[in-house]
Formats: structure tokens, sequence, C-alpha cells
């Protein structure tokens, strides 16, 4: 019960600290929104044909910012924040301290997942007060099984690369360096009707991003007549969640590395 | 003998090709001040990690109140307190908020402003850490390592760094701490600070403890005195006096019996009425032993 309330507890000052830290806040919570905005102005007016309907740019872009959230909040941010507390020496220190290690871990994940929740609920509000974007309605349930997979996945990949970085200066390289190429083959800055070669696309089936922002595509498609579940995408999400929770298990360290 | 607070046999850590810590034994007892001493890069603060849980070793048997630090039991880190040799708080939170974080870690944790008063820094109470000064956040450090009110407290150089005034603050700090019947184990390369402090002291060289003793029985362990004078130029001094001549032309003994040895120096003086200068007569300090004990540390290692 008492590491319960410790675990609980945390969230407090991981809350603090990140409010606190202007370089976090404005990378994690300004620049999906900056995204949502300018693809939004330059598209979402237009029509974007999908390969089996046409849709409009807004009802695109929702989703896939909406999953450029997820990657944002939970890959880069994760990655970015053990990397940089870990060569501080802040997460030494705390591991000295009668605090379970899940119960810090548990705070710094539910806050950036509370955190990813209402990024995603101001991209879906943004998308249906300007540009009259459908709220998902009878696939609610899988959208939310989707964030919450995206979620796992990428918080897992993101303590799992931050477990290879060597150190704080390489961070933001690796981090970035990982996830940019994948966001541009993977349909969620470029739309699938922007004539990108069917290899580009085999190439990116094999990371999660591309799985993740179909399976939102289809949790937000106004046509969608079933349930919206995508067991193949949630599916291939989940296995990457597996290994990079596998990874953190191996090599992830507590110890600044010299 | 007391009860033994940490009890350390055969400790080895070995990282690739260097042997780090080899083979030490140690046997610190409840309400102690434990210093270990020794030059950079002797391997005391490995040990003291070893003893803290953030790293593992090589070989030996480790027991730390009861426990196995290896295994992270929470149990043993309630009851310990450390201050690294790095400062490693989140840099946003403020000094009230960050010992009060540490503070919720532990069952009795003792109160919030008494903390800060202890360490000097009721006046930044609502700063970030990020603003302080080096010193303060060193103070700051052992706040948090004093946060839980610990039966045992690992000090790994916890003045480095410090101004004079800051330093002898922090020692005024250790020494109310030993007052309070904590068991305190401190890494120093000061020797004043482990003389000032130490009811024990153990002087760590390329990771081996060569000598273990109270600071005054380390002294008195080796001689009790050094004469040293300057010899008129020309002047034989008899080798049967047993003094040797500095580099600095200063003719200097070591003596374990400083009247007998003072009287056959003087009986020759007078006999052969030779005038000597700067005649003095000094115990032998802390220094004195350690620069010896880690030369020889040196020497033997050397190729």
């Amino acid at each position: 019960m008492r590491a319960i309330g410790l675990a609980l507890r945390q969230l407090k000052y991981e809350e603090r600290s990140f409010r606190r830290n202007p370089a976090a806040a404005f990378f994690t919570i300004a620049f999906p929104l900056i995204f949502l905005v300018i693809l939004n102005v330059i598209f979402g007016g237009g029509e974007i044909d999908t390969g089996e309907r046409v849709i409009s740019g807004a009802t695109f872009y929702v989703p896939a910012i909406a999953a450029l959230t997820v990657v944002n909040s939970c890959y880069t941010s994760v990655a970015m924040s053990w990397v940089f507390n870990r060569d501080q020496g802040v997460l030494k220190r705390i591991r000295g301290a009668p605090l379970p290690a899940w119960a810090f871990l548990f705070g710094r994940i539910a806050y950036t997942v509370i955190l990813m929740i209402v990024l995603t609920v101001i991209v879906v509000a943004f998308g249906r007060i300007f540009y009259d974007v459908d709220i998902p309605g009878t696939t609610l349930p899988a959208v939310l099984v989707t964030l919450a997979v995206g979620a796992f996945a990428f918080c897992a990949l993101g303590l799992a690369v931050a477990s290879l970085v060597p150190n704080a200066d390489a961070a933001p390289a690796v981090v970035n360096a990982s996830i940019l190429p994948l966001l541009f083959i993977s349909d969620v800055f470029i739309p699938p009707d922007a004539g990108t070669p069917a290899w580009v696309e085999h190439v990116s089936s094999i990371f999660p991003v591309r799985h993740l922002s179909e399976a939102l595509q289809t949790g937000f498609n106004p046509f969608e007549t079933g349930a919206g579940f995508e067991p193949v995408h949630l599916g291939v999400i989940a296995a990457w969640g597996v290994a990079g929770l596998i990874v953190t298990l191996r090599f992830s360290s507590w110890e600044p590395r010299v | 003998m007391g009860e033994a607070v940490i009890e350390v046999r055969g400790l080895r850590k070995r990282y690739g090709e260097l042997e780090a810590v080899r083979g030490v034994d140690l046997r610190i007892e409840r309400g102690e001040v434990f210093a270990l001493l020794g030059p950079n890069g002797a391997g005391k603060t490995t040990t003291v990690e070893i003893l803290e849980g953030h790293r593992d070793r090589s070989a030996g048997d480790v027991s730390v109140l009861g426990y196995d630090p290896g295994r992270h039991e929470v149990a043993l880190k309630e009851r310990t307190g450390v201050v690294l040799q790095q400062t490693g708080l989140e840099p946003y939170l403020t000094v009230a908020e960050t010992v009060d974080m540490f503070r919720g870690y532990y069952p009795r944790p003792l109160p919030l402003d008494e903390m800060l008063e202890v360490v000097g820094l009721k006046e930044q109470r609502d700063q970030r850490v990020r603003r302080l000064s080096g010193g303060q956040q060193r103070r700051l450090d052992v706040a948090v390592g004093l946060a839980g009110d610990p039966e045992l407290l690992f000090l790994d150089e916890p003045t480095t760094g410090f101004d004079p005034t800051a330093r002898r603050g922090a020692w005024a700090m250790i020494r109310s701490l030993r007052e309070l019947g904590k068991t305190v184990l401190l890494t120093t390369h000061y020797l004043d600070e482990a003389q000032a402090l130490a009811d024990r002291v153990a002087i760590m060289v390329r990771g081996e403890i060569v000598a273990e003793d109270t600071p005054a029985g380390l002294v008195a362990a080796d001689a009790d005195a050094v004469i040293r004078f300057r010899a008129p130029e020309g002047t034989a001094v008899p080798k049967n006096l047993g003094f040797g001549e500095r580099e600095d032309g200063l003719m200097e003994a070591r003596t374990t019996d400083l009247t007998r040895d003072l009287h056959t120096l003087t009986g020759w003086v007078l006999d052969e009425g030779v005038v000597i200068e700067d005649l003095t007569v000094s115990r032998l300090s802390l220094e004195d032993v350690f620069l010896r004990l880690t030369d020889e540390g040196e020497g033997e290692e050397a190729p």
C-alpha cells in the first residue's frame, strides 16, 4: 500500500519538473500542436485519396498528428529525459533511496501517458472545432486500445533506446535520427496519395509508426462501419513494445556512463 | 568488540584488466566515524559504492546492517543515507520540494525545517536547485542523505570544493551526527579532515588498505618524533647518531626514544663545540605517515 502511495506521489514531482523545464515542455506540447496547425492550414481544406476512399485533409491529419503525439510524448520525451537524468546522476540518487524502482518508473510513464491523452484530446478538439472532423463514436474503444498499445510500445522503445545511448550528448542525435525518417515514410507528415513508392511503404511496414498511424486512421474514419479494431497493426506495435521491454530490462542502467 | 554495522571480507572489484579494489577487509562498529583515506584513484569511491549498492562486486563478502547491499533491498535503504561524490538532484525542483520528496521515501523522516537549519539552507528553501551555488548544492546533498534519519551515513568526499568556512560547518555537522549515535563512513583525500573527524582511519592505496588505526595510533605506530637541525658547513655529523641529510641540507632523524637521542645529539654538540642551527623536534603528523605509506604503495607498483 505504501509503495502505491509513493508511486502516485511521484506524479506530483514529475509534473513540477516537467512544467518548469521550458525545453521539455515546449518540445513535448508545442511540437505536435505546431504540426497540427501547419499541416491543417496547408492541407486541411483539400482532399486526400487514401487508396480506399477520398477524405478531407483534416480528417487525415487529425489521426496522423495523434500518432505523432504518441511517438513524441512516449518515445522521444521518455528517451531524452531518461538519458539526461541518468547523466545528471538523478537516477542514481533515486536508486539509493528506498523508493522501489517500479514506483519511480510508474510516476514517469504515467505522467507521460496523461500528457499524451491531454494532447490527443486537444488535437481531436481542434479538428472538430475548425474542420468539422468527426469524433470517433462506435470506433472509440478501438481508438483507445490503439492509443494504449501505442503508449506501451513507444514508452518501452524510448527506454530501450535510452539504454543503448551512451550519454546526453548523443541522445538528441540518436533519438531524432531514429524516429524522424519513420514519421516521413509512415503516413504521418506526408499523406498516402503523395506518390510514395511501394518499396518505401514496405520498408516502413517493418517499423511500428506506420502501423500506429494506419490503426488510428481506421479509428477516425467516418465511413468505418465496424468496431475499427486493426489486430494486425496492433500486433506489430505490441511486438515492438515487447522487444523494447526486453532490451530495456537487459541493458538499462541508473548509473551515469563515463 | 561492539556491534559491527559494516563487515567486509576479501572485497575485490575488477574493471576489465584493472583491479580497482584488491582484497579489502573492513569492520566498522556502531557509532563510529570511520574515514577511508587515500589519494585519487585509490579505490575509495568504488569500495563505498559497492557498500551503498551502486556497484556490483567481483568477489568477497559484504554485510551492511546485516544485509547484502547488492540485493537492493528497500529495508536496507530505509536505514542508510548516502551522499554521493557528485550531486544528482532534479534541477527544476526547489530546495524544500527536493528534501520533501526524499523525506517521503522513508518511514521516519527528520522534520524538514530542522534539516534545512542543520545544513544552513533555510534562506534558500524556495530556490530552484539549478540556481544554487556549488557549495549550496553539496549541502542540499547532505540534507537529502539525512532525510530518512539514517543509522548509517555514507559521505563520499563531503567537503571537496568547499571554502574553509563551509568545511568547518560541515565538520561541525558530522560531529553532531556522531553525538546522535550515527555510524558514518567517510571518504576523503584531506588528511586534516580524517584527523579532525574520524575515530578510526584506514589508508587505501591502489586498491588495498595499507594501514588502519585511530589517527593517533597511525602516527604513534611509526615513530614518536622527528629531530631536525642544520650543521655548519664542513662539519661531518658522526654516523652513529643516525641522522641523514635531506635535499635542503637539514639533518633529520626519526626517533622512538626522544630523550636519549636528543641527549646524544646535544652531547656531541657540546663536546665538539660545534654550532648547530634550526634545531627542531616535532611530532610526526598524519600527513607524514600518509605520504610514507602512499610512497611505498607507489613504489611497489613501479616497474
